[in-house]
């Protein structure tokens, strides 16, 4: 009886194939990915400052009661670049902004802030992209909002562009 | 009149696969026989029609015949005339029409040239290729015809996704294709041997070059289509477990795992039940895959048509088909004797083992790629599975599997003592423990998998060498060469795999021309760029000018090109292959200050996975020209003896 059920086996499992993706074929297919994080803490994790002189960061910076927003940006990424005025203009109305700093060099750091401002508190370095991947970032830039409890409550993918900087400031204000 | 003539083709091809099936069911009930005679020419004529079909399509391509609609869709008059040739198969309508030509022509194939096996079983073959092809001609004709015509007829065409006009790419298709198709001659095999109660000996000296045939050709296209993605897509990847890649693997991991099985049941009468599952199992993954890539319901950058209703019909079809073999199977093959049996040592052992981690290597890969829409389905959660899950659960079992496969080709048949193989692998074990030290101590901090990988790759390869010890090499069969050469092919290719992920080496720098970057032992310097154009594109290419040491320099450039047809922006990277690996130089986005984001890889041996892919076809053809020169011999002697 056993040798008859193993038999049975390879159907049994192109049936629940067929289950599976027959209710895939017609799910509507709404595409559009929000990130598996929200609503979850920080990873743990400890990043060694990335410049001379300036703190590391670390999950346990998160937890001190005050929420946050941290960048992930390199120096050698052009888009970030382009956001780097709206991270100013954030900046400057008091939001305050941590950096994570993917395969980078104190060297090129310091030309890119120099040339591009430096909003930073803190700027960590995150040489083998292994803090950017647990945090579900794909690619840079990237930015989280993070609240006083270290729970990440908004994703922001790809540069900020000035009419993105409402809906961060929002989750900001709205993760005191 | 063309594309009529290639309609009309098409609907013939299609009634005559209906006839086919109907004669080789009347050609199995008793005194039926007779019936072959006429089924073989049926198979014939089927085939060619096909073939007259595709070629029809292939001449409104060349001709840019913009009346026809898939034409128009995906074609231009100013395209190079290579890619207007491989446009024909560069969408959806065209690759499934080639994908029915080479099911029917592989059918006719069979009719022409398969006289070892049963007659019964080779007419039950035959119905079951035509009731596959049957279920695909529809599917061609009422959902995907590619001969429509279109009114009025456009002035100009759309050209097609320039990520696809490329040499290489024109042939991956159809190379992987054959293998991806011609598999479906073991699938048919298997049903009717199934009907006909016929699983043994002959049965799978019947199938094997058949199985062999394919397999080369999946090789083929899953290392060509490697080595695209490694240079097109310009992210220095070469394995990306991208679905369309999984839909590839897993026929080639089920035909490897059947190509190991079916010469155990041809040499030793073992494995019936296995053999024909997995026979099955080979073609309905080939199915599976190309109803995933058809349908769209996995998210691929190799999803050109995303259309519900037609996945609905290929999934109806597989119900059938798939569906349709496993009952059979389940129905079947108690009725099948157990085949011989044999101890555990033994070279049959060692192939048992070989084809339960290839399964598992296969369950993996197939879990990994449904398990989205499984989750999805259950609970309405979107996720994907990336690299680390297929890496880290697939990588070990392979590094076993490798070792396995170098000691499995030193035991004797049916039974073999543990002590006399380990008197037979000394020397790679040997080797294996020198190349331990020698890489621990030149690079030591690697990865656990790249240092098994690149220890392991020593051992079996001088393993996989070590049948061809103390033979006249003049006199060793062609099929043991081809063994070997296809063993050692996996070795060099492991070792390219483990040296790529130990030892790149990448920077990535916003670059002033004049400026000079160091990656690994190389010394780059870019001069600047200056715009090019091809024939139905722009780009700005890069000059850069490495040196290592105090070597030669040479020239690399890499190019961000513009299509203008459709508007669409390509990376075309610039590799140079040096003998011990490859700098591979990518350039992205200027800025405003005229500096360049460029990606530079140096890569040791990183050739090697290509090359060692290449080995494994290589030693594949080897097998099938020594197999079919020795089938072709044995019946000679046969008749000889006779007279």
């Amino acid at each position: 009886m056993k040798r008859r059920l193993i038999l049975w086996a390879p159907l049994i499992v192109f049936a629940l194939f067929v289950v599976v993706v027959a209710v895939g074929l017609y799910a509507p297919a709404d595409r559009a990915i929000q990130s598996q994080l929200i609503g979850q803490p920080v990873p743990e994790f400890a990043l060694a400052p990335a410049l001379p002189g300036r703190p590391g960061l670390s999950s346990s910076d998160f937890r001190r009661g005050e929420p946050r927003v941290v960048n992930i940006f390199a120096s050698w990424c052009i888009p970030c670049r382009a956001e780097a005025p709206q991270l100013a203009e954030l900046e400057r109305r008091g939001v305050p902004i941590d950096g994570i700093a993917v395969r980078d060099r104190p060297q090129d750091l310091l030309a890119f802030l120099a040339a591009w401002g430096d909003p930073f508190r803190t700027i960590g370095a995150d040489n083998d992209r292994r803090v950017q991947l647990e945090l579900g970032s794909a690619g840079v830039p990237e930015t989280f909002v993070i609240d006083g409890n270290g729970i990440i409550r908004h994703q922001h993918i790809g540069a900020i562009n000035p009419q993105d900087v409402p809906a961060i400031i929002a989750a900001y204000e709205a993760a005191r | 009149m063309i594309a009529e003539g290639g309609l009309a083709a098409l609907w013939l091809a299609a009634a005559l696969s209906l006839l086919q099936l109907f004669l080789g069911a009347a050609a199995l009930r008793p005194g039926g026989e007779t019936l072959l005679r006429i089924v073989r020419p049926v198979a014939v004529a089927q085939g060619v029609l096909a073939a007259v079909a595709f070629l029809a399509l292939i001449w409104l391509f060349l001709r840019t015949d913009l009346s026809v609609e898939l034409v128009a869709a995906n074609s231009h008059s100013a395209k190079p005339w290579l890619y207007k040739f491989a446009g024909a198969w560069g969408n959806h309508e065209g690759s499934m029409l080639l994908w029915i030509t080479i099911l029917a022509v592989a059918g006719a194939a069979v009719a022409l040239l398969e006289r070892r096996l049963r007659q019964d079983t080779l007419i039950a073959t035959l119905a079951a290729q035509a009731a596959i092809g049957l279920g695909f001609y529809v599917f061609l004709l009422f959902a995907s015809n590619p001969f429509t015509r279109l009114s009025p007829t456009p002035v100009e065409g759309n050209g097609l996704n320039p990520l696809l006009q490329d040499p290489g790419l024109a042939f991956h298709p159809p190379t992987l294709y054959f293998g991806y198709v011609g598999i479906s001659i073991a699938f048919s095999f298997a049903v009717g041997a199934l009907v006909t109660r016929d699983v043994g000996p002959a049965f799978a000296r019947a199938m094997r070059p058949w199985v062999l045939a394919a397999w080369i050709f999946l090789t083929l296209g899953i290392t060509a289509g490697s080595y695209w993605a490694y240079y097109e897509l310009g992210w220095g990847g070469w394995w990306f477990w991208d679905p369309v890649e999984n839909a590839s693997l897993m026929p080639w991991l089920a035909a490897t795992a059947l190509l190991h099985s079916v010469t155990v049941l041809a040499t030793r009468d073992g494995l019936r039940a296995w053999t024909v599952m997995l026979a099955v199992v080979a073609f309905s993954m080939s199915m599976i895959g190309t109803f995933l890539v058809r349908s769209g319901i996995l998210t691929s950058v190799h999803a050109f048509a995303v259309d519900p209703q037609r996945g609905a019909f290929i999934l109806v079809l597989l119900l059938f088909y798939i569906g349709g073999a496993l009952a059979l199977f389940g129905l079947r093959i108690g009725t099948v004797k157990e085949g011989s049996r044999f101890d555990f040592v033994s070279r049959e052992g060692a192939l048992v083992v070989n084809n339960l981690l290839l399964s598992a290597i296969l369950g993996i890969v197939f879990v990994g790629t449904l398990y989205p829409l499984a989750v999805e389905a259950v609970t309405g959660e979107k996720l994907s599975v990336g690299p680390p899950y297929f890496n880290s659960a697939a990588g070990p079992i392979a590094l076993l599997l490798v070792t396995v496969m170098g000691m499995g080709a030193l035991l004797r048949w049916r039974r073999d003592d543990l002590g006399a193989l380990v008197r037979r692998i000394a020397v790679p074990i040997l080797i294996c423990a020198a190349a331990l030290l020698l890489v621990v101590l030149l690079a030591p901090g690697i990865g656990v998998l790249p240092l098994l990988g690149l220890t392991l790759a020593a051992g079996v390869g001088a393993a996989s060498l070590a049948p061809l010890w103390k033979r006249n090499l003049r006199r060793t069969p062609l099929f043991i060469w081809g063994m070997v050469v296809a063993h050692f092919g996996i070795a060099v290719s492991l070792a390219g795999m483990a040296s790529e992920s130990a030892f790149t080496r990448e920077t990535l720098v916003a670059a002033q021309p004049g400026q000079v970057m160091n990656v690994g032992p190389w010394s780059v310097r870019f001069a600047g760029v200056e715009p090019v154009a091809g024939p139905n594109w722009t780009a700005i290419e890069a000059r850069l000018t490495a040196r290592r040491g105090g070597g030669g320099s040479f020239e690399l450039r890499p190019q961000a090109r513009m299509f203008s047809s459709p508007p669409t922006p390509t990376s075309e990277a610039a590799i140079a292959t040096v003998w011990n690996g490859q700098l591979y130089v990518a350039i992205g986005e200027p800025d405003e200050q005229g500096r360049w984001q460029l990606r530079l890889w140096w890569k040791p041996w990183v050739t090697l996975i290509w090359l060692g892919g290449g080995l494994v076809a290589l030693g594949g053809l080897l097998a099938l020209i020594g197999r079919l020169r020795r089938e072709h011999r044995i019946p000679a002697r046969t008749e000889e003896a006779i007279a």
